[in-house]
């Protein structure tokens, strides 16, 4: 497993996608940094970068590269090699050749300019959404044959979980106005790895508006350590069960 | 060199000599556990207005005590008068008194008399200073009371609710008090003013009260200046008075959803400036205020910088930084007859061509998921997505939801210093 | 060696092998026949694991290999396509297959990759690599270990005629150290001679499986590809 592991990676650090990745993280992090007097301006700047373009990035090239070493996991499976640790051996490689870019192109001008606790958070939050979205990735790639239609469904699940699944709660939550909605908004929350991510970074960075939005719930379930430790395993969960689902999958699928 | 410093030794002297001799015909009386007197009550009964009792170290466990006469009660090394939790500690009932020194505790509860560690009943000129309150139900009370001083008291309590526990420093009916350098924590209000006026609040710290830090009512012509408001449950309120002054004041991290940096209700003529407002649900909450005027304040990382209801008018926001707040401004209505200008708002996008330090085009402090968020608070929670900053944009294009008054027309492109 | 019984795959409404079964031994040069679409590379690839019959089993040395992946190193498998990680040079692929294999070093049988003088470009990226040397080192990795089994899928497609003759005659020594080859492909005169036996496919079904010999007696036809067309014809 190690091994394949190794390879993987080493295909993957050259990979002049990856590269270009960590560069135009590099350039909009440190331009942001630099033409915000304010750091902390900076880091608003980058959360949308942290919370929409990084599960893009992450979803659509895992997808593509999984399609595009077809044949290479064919030969691979050819050879004496249990399936999981082949599947599991790609994501390893993926995950961590994408943390990388994301850590070297936005962790580091983060940690140089803002190693604030919402710094901090923003970029442990930027690698978890990274390892959900490597993960989606797998599942979207392993239940779709063609390529074509697999990057469009990779597509199609980042949509969802950056705008559509948001639209749909915030017309819920007019719609049911009149009542309580601050159970159910926790539970809408832990539906979508992107929101549990973006709500961990407003706790740091909008704490003492969240602290009057909402009532007790939220600030108990969100706000105590244990609340914060059920959300970073529950995001870990989201990069847990698309990847024992996709590993199942791959298990059994005709190559 | 020399001779002028021996002259002024001898003018020293002189000095003291005459002091001594004026207050020679007061006598001092010694209070201690071991006696001959135990009784801080027996002392100011046998002593003559003007008189000294020295109470030293010791637990003094004692029915309440009664001050009927200009004395002066000075512990030392913080002698503890007891309520048991039984009864009020100390009732002065005499102009002219001074108490320090004494570490007051256990003062008696209960739910239909406002039983207080030291009370002060129609009076002039008393000083209470340099005492430490321990868990009292109120701590010092005034009624009736006219040009009195409190100051360099510690007062702590334990409470956990509004219901079970009372204020820290309680003026009712009193005037010309003046509140300094008093540290007040764990109560229900830290200080309390209710029909009291001409009087100063300055310097103290007012932390971690269960409801307000200051609570303000019915009280005109007052000051409050360069007290630090941390972490009470619901901030400072400040409601149906006239002709307040706020200045330098610190309000930090007063956290919840009726929580306020100051919450302002029904106030007029009135000005607030110099203040810091830092990390609070809402900065300055106004409802019903008129002829307000913020100025040369800074506003930094709160929930919601200030929330002005439909209801105010004429009221001035100027020269104010508004740093780092999640929303800078929110209403309830579309109508404003506020004015906001040449304040700093850190948001502001807008360009200076001719560098003259102030942006060319308005600044819209009200943001959509502002007005949103105060329709239906819960969407909070969707605050900074991808659908929100697409409102936001969206709002920009076609305007219609914010009230098309609400903006400051010279926004200044640098922060104030 | 390899006895599948009764394997059946169906790809949706297609089916893909229909109830094939096959008896394959040690020391037989197999050529698997068939029109395009005929099953080939489907029945291959169930041998491989690499797709799961639906309903049958297929033995290796007498394991059942569902749920198994060992029996794999015992075999040398060449793909139709051979495609690698873009960015790793040859050498690097040849090593991650050493390093996966667990192989050591003396018991490899690097006699292809000589003879194909791949020696000379081991520091070029796969990607950059054409069609033809990419099956010269797909050729070289299925002989890399010695296997007992070779399971060659369209190997000469893509090789000069130069290449061809090289590996025709490395599977003429493996024959001739008693291990089994299975080879597929549609261009027949290029293994006339080295060839056993011969399975037929068609649509799925196995048509016939026979020595050569036999098939050289039923036709009366002595090279393979003129006896081949002599059944496709008949067939029709």
């Amino acid at each position: 497993m190690k091994k394949i592991i190794k390879y993987v990676l080493l295909d993957l650090l050259r990979n002049r996608i990856i590269i270009a990745f960590t560069l135009f993280l590099a350039v909009i992090s440190f331009s942001v940094f630099n033409l915000e007097d304010n750091p902390s301006k900076g880091i608003l700047s980058l959360l949308n970068l942290v919370l929409i373009i990084v599960p893009l990035v992450s979803i659509v090239f895992s997808t593509i590269y999984v399609y595009n070493a077809a044949e290479f996991i064919e030969l691979l499976v050819s050879q004496p090699l249990r399936r999981v640790n082949i599947w599991l051996s790609i994501f390893t490689g993926l995950a961590a050749s994408m943390c990388v870019a994301f850590l070297v192109g936005c962790g580091v001008p983060v940690l140089i300019y803002a190693p604030t606790d919402v710094g901090l958070m923003m970029t442990a939050m930027g690698l978890l959404l990274t390892i959900v979205f490597v993960a989606i990735a797998l599942l979207a790639s392993v239940l779709t044959r063609d390529k074509a239609k697999g990057i469009g469904v990779a597509i199609l699940l980042w949509f969802y979980f950056t705008l559509i699944f948001d639209g749909i709660v915030l017309f819920l939550l007019f719609q049911f106005m009149d009542y309580p909605m601050e159970k159910p908004m926790v539970v809408f929350s832990c539906l979508n790895p992107v929101d549990l991510a973006r709500i961990l970074i407003l706790l740091k960075l909008d704490i003492s508006a969240l602290m009057g939005a909402t009532s007790a719930i939220f600030s108990d379930f969100f706000g105590s350590k244990w609340g914060m430790m059920a959300t970073v395993l529950i995001m870990i969960a989201w990069a847990l069960l698309p990847l024992w689902w996709s590993v199942r999958k791959f298990n059994r699928k005709d190559l | 060199m020399k001779s002028i410093n021996d002259h002024m030794k001898n003018l020293c002297l002189a000095i003291s000599l005459v002091v001594f001799t004026i207050t020679a015909n007061a006598k001092t009386w010694i209070v201690r556990p071991a006696g001959p007197l135990q009784s801080l009550q027996e002392a100011i009964n046998n002593a003559m207005p003007g008189d000294t009792v020295m109470v030293e170290r010791g637990v003094y466990r004692q029915p309440t005590i009664i001050v009927n006469k200009p004395l002066y009660l000075k512990g030392i090394g913080y002698p503890v008068l007891d309520g048991q939790k039984k009864h009020e500690i100390m009732i002065i009932k005499s102009s002219r008194v001074v108490v320090e020194g004494f570490a007051v505790q256990h003062s008696g509860y209960s739910g239909y008399n406002d039983i207080a560690a030291i009370r002060i009943v129609n009076s002039r000129s008393v000083t209470i200073r340099n005492n430490r309150f321990d868990d009292n139900f109120f701590g010092i009370y005034s009624q009736h009371a006219t040009g009195c001083t409190i100051s360099g008291n510690e007062l702590r309590s334990n409470a956990i609710n509004e219901i079970n526990s009372a204020n820290g420093i309680h003026c009712w009916k009193s005037d010309s008090m003046q509140i300094l350098n008093n540290t007040i924590t764990g109560h229900r209000d830290g200080i309390y003013f209710e029909f009291v006026t001409n009087s100063i609040i300055k310097n103290n710290t007012s932390t971690g009260n269960v409801r307000y830090g200051l609570h303000f009512m019915f009280s005109n012509d007052d000051a409050y200046v360069g007290n630090q408001f941390k972490d009470n449950g619901a901030g400072v309120a400040v409601m149906f008075s006239k002709g307040v002054i706020m200045l330098q004041n610190t309000f930090i991290e007063n956290w919840g959803s009726a929580a306020y940096g100051i919450l302002l209700k029904e106030i007029s003529d009135s000005r607030i400036e110099h203040n810091r407002f830092v990390r609070n649900t809402t900065g300055i909450y106004m409802e019903g205020t008129n002829r307000i005027k913020v100025a040369k304040n800074v506003f930094h990382n709160n929930g919601w910088a200030l929330k002005i209801q439909a209801s105010c008018s004429d009221n001035t926001v100027t020269q104010n930084n508004f740093l780092g707040n999640s929303f800078d401004v929110a209403t309830n209505g579309s109508l404003v007859l506020n004015s906001f200008n040449s304040n700093y708002w850190d948001k502001y996008e807008g360009y200076d061509l001719n560098r003259d330090g102030v942006g060319d085009v308005p600044y819209r402090p009200v943001s959509v998921y502002a007005m949103i968020a105060e329709r239906n608070p819960v969407t909070m929670m969707l605050f900074r997505s991808f659908i929100t900053s697409l409102l936001d944009k969206a709002e920009k294009t076609i305007p219609g939801f914010i009230p098309e008054n609400l903006k400051d027309d010279q926004p200044r492109m640098k922060a104030f210093k | 060696m390899i006895i599948a019984t009764n394997v059946t795959k169906k790809f949706s409404k297609l089916t893909a092998l229909d109830d094939v079964s096959v008896t394959c031994t040690k020391g037989q040069t197999i050529s698997l026949i068939g029109p395009n679409g005929s099953g080939k590379t489907t029945f291959i690839k169930c041998l491989l694991g690499m797709v799961v019959p639906d309903s049958g089993f297929i033995t290796f040395n007498k394991q059942n290999i569902a749920h198994n992946w060992q029996y794999r190193s015992a075999i040398g498998y060449m793909p139709q396509i051979g495609r690698y990680p873009e960015n790793m040079t040859i050498a690097q692929v040849l090593d991650m297959m050493k390093d996966i294999r667990k192989r050591s070093a003396g018991a490899l049988d690097e006699e292809l990759i000589h003879s194909f003088r791949l020696d000379g470009m081991m520091h070029k990226r796969m990607g950059t690599l054409s069609g033809g040397t990419r099956q010269k080192v797909s050729a070289s990795l299925a002989f890399l270990f010695n296997p007992d089994v070779l399971i060659l899928d369209e190997p000469t497609a893509g090789l000069d005629p130069l290449s061809t003759e090289i590996l025709k005659e490395k599977i003429m020594k493996e024959k001739q150290q008693g291990k089994l080859a299975m080879i597929t492909s549609h261009i027949l005169s290029d293994l006339d001679d080295i060839v056993t036996e011969v399975i037929y496919m068609e649509e799925g079904k196995l048509r016939f499986h026979k020595s050569l010999g036999q098939l050289q007696e039923d036709t009366g036809e002595k090279k393979l590809s003129r006896a081949i067309a002599q059944v496709m014809s008949a067939g029709n």
